[in-house]
């Protein structure tokens, strides 16, 4: 019998450039045409003032740490405890939630604030997930 | 809505409450119905609103033989049972019926009849948040704690003297769960669940439900028990993804639900006698004090951990014993509202000395939803 795996994204319409882009090494967010909101998750309409004129564009992947857990029990499928569950908050505005790698999964290392940088897991040939690791320098 | 035209004629909860291995959920709305309809001493065919969440109206309607002219099948998590309470004040104010059933019921340990939860693959939640590992409410809840504390100086102590204080309300109630007394090391001691919280800091997992019966005002006067008021209501949403909330300093389902609330009751903070806010995790109240305008977030952490929340406290709080050591089938609001009631009856195990305003806040998901009751047994 297989390995248990993590939950894997299913695209829809909607998301599907979203998807596109982590495959293609870039993280992809939205901004309205008409009053410049920046927002996640993917939606073909600006979520603050409705209009339908929005645009893809290459996120700069940088962010900080918002919050996180440090998660023990019970471990979701394809997870070895204990593993940080974070949420990251973008340069550009919108948080998103995360795994940090290249990083201690304690408390003394995930320090509140971190500057962070993304980075591209592939779980297979359709879907490629950003996560994120503390920035350098 | 005009505030005190409708009340809580009948309310009980399931005859057992913890592990009922005898009972589907099915099964437990019917026991919870039966023991709200006679408390009230009426016939089941006297009901023609009916309210309930997870499972559907028509599924518990027709289980238990009522043919309702109103339903309501508002299921946003935990909290649905306020809305739902809001609701039916509205459709009775409204004339749309006359005497409103809401149940709840969950198996919550057993498992019994009970659809197991699922997160689907191409929802927002199973693209943006379920392939990161989060697993049930312990690994999502909490995820807000660290931001809060960092932005308000809260320690882990006084997030662990929430369970602590509530597991003193738990000691008067023979119904509750866990009874014995546990302290801040005992909390601090017990094992990770998902840091920064422990065992003893999140909900317990039992099996259990409850029913409540409203009708007008007027009508409330012929009933066999003290008619408990619906003084005031709120409710709101704000999104089903922990990681999307506005702000991890607050909830802003709770910044509207609460304070529409007390607007509608017209009453000040100092008015309140009793408070129940939805404690699925030990951080909850601490948002609730806040959010609802009761004092700064700063305050909430040493508020707690001081003992104005405890047994002979100035602010009772969680007199049940709470989701943390009452019971927590999986949506407790229903059992804070059984509580509140009990408050306002003068009837609970614990009871609040001249108790004449509860407030009940609860929420639904992870800060997805709120909903807020004002009670009074003074019209």
């Amino acid at each position: 019998m297989a390995e248990p795996q993590r939950a894997r994204p299913k695209p829809t319409p909607e998301t599907q450039h979203f998807w596109d882009g982590t495959k293609a090494g870039e993280l992809r967010l939205q901004r309205c045409d008409a009053c410049a909101h920046v927002y996640f998750p993917p939606r073909p309409f600006c979520p603050s003032c409705a209009s339908r004129k929005v645009s893809v564009f290459k996120a700069s992947g940088k962010g900080f740490l918002y919050s996180y857990v440090i998660n023990h029990r019970p471990a979701a499928p394809g997870f070895t405890p204990p593993y940080a569950i974070a949420v990251v908050e973008l340069a550009e505005g919108p948080r998103m939630m995360s795994n940090i790698i290249d990083c201690p999964q304690t408390p003394e290392a995930l320090e509140l604030d971190m500057k962070l940088e993304v980075a591209f897991e592939a779980l297979d040939d359709k879907i490629t997930l950003p996560v994120f690791r503390p920035a350098k320098g | 809505m005009r505030k005190n035209q409708v009340a809580v004629v009948g309310a009980a909860e399931t005859t057992e409450l913890g592990v009922i291995p005898n009972m589907s959920q099915l099964q437990l709305h019917a026991d919870a119905a039966l023991n709200a309809i006679a408390d009230a001493g009426l016939k089941l065919s006297d009901v023609d609103g009916f309210a309930t969440a997870v499972e559907t109206p028509q599924q518990v309607c027709h289980y238990l033989g009522i043919k309702p002219t109103w339903v309501d099948g508002t299921s946003v998590g935990g909290c649905s049972f306020m809305l739902h309470v809001r609701h039916a004040a509205a459709a009775i104010e409204a004339g749309l019926c006359k005497t409103v059933l809401i149940t709840h019921a969950e198996s919550g340990k057993s498992m019994i009849g009970k659809a197991p939860r699922s997160i689907p693959a191409d929802s927002l939640q199973g693209q943006f948040e379920a392939p990161y590992g989060v697993f049930g409410p312990p690994s999502m809840f909490p995820i807000p704690v660290l931001r809060f504390m960092k932005t308000y100086g809260i320690t882990h102590e006084q997030l662990a003297s929430v369970a602590v204080v509530q597991r003193e309300w738990a000691a008067k109630n023979p119904r509750a769960m866990m009874k014995d007394p546990i302290t801040v090391a005992d909390v601090l001691n017990s094992r990770m669940i998902a840091y920064p919280f422990r065992l003893l800091q999140c909900c317990l997992v039992t099996d259990g439900g409850g029913a409540l019966i409203l009708t007008s005002a007027d009508r409330a006067r012929d009933f066999p028990r003290k008619p408990v008021y619906i003084m005031g209501t709120g409710e709101s949403v704000e999104t089903p993804m922990v990681s999307q909330m506005e702000t991890f300093n607050s909830s802003r389902a709770f910044k509207t639900a609460g304070p529409l609330a007390f607007r509608e009751a017209g009453i000040a903070h100092g008015d309140v006698d009793h408070l129940m806010i939805y404690d699925a995790f030990a951080h909850l109240p601490l948002f609730g004090l806040g959010d609802l305008g009761f004092m700064p977030h700063e305050e909430t952490g040493k508020f707690i951990a001081d003992g104005n929340t405890r047994p002979g406290g100035k602010l009772p709080l969680n007199t049940n014993g709470g989701g943390l050591s009452y019971m927590h089938s999986g949506m407790y609001g229903m059992y804070a509202l059984q509580e509140s009631v009990r408050q306002m009856r003068g009837i609970a195990p614990a009871q609040v000395p001249n108790a004449r305003i509860s407030v009940c806040h609860g929420v639904g998901g992870m800060f997805a939803a709120s909903g807020t009751i004002v009670f009074t047994n003074e019209r």
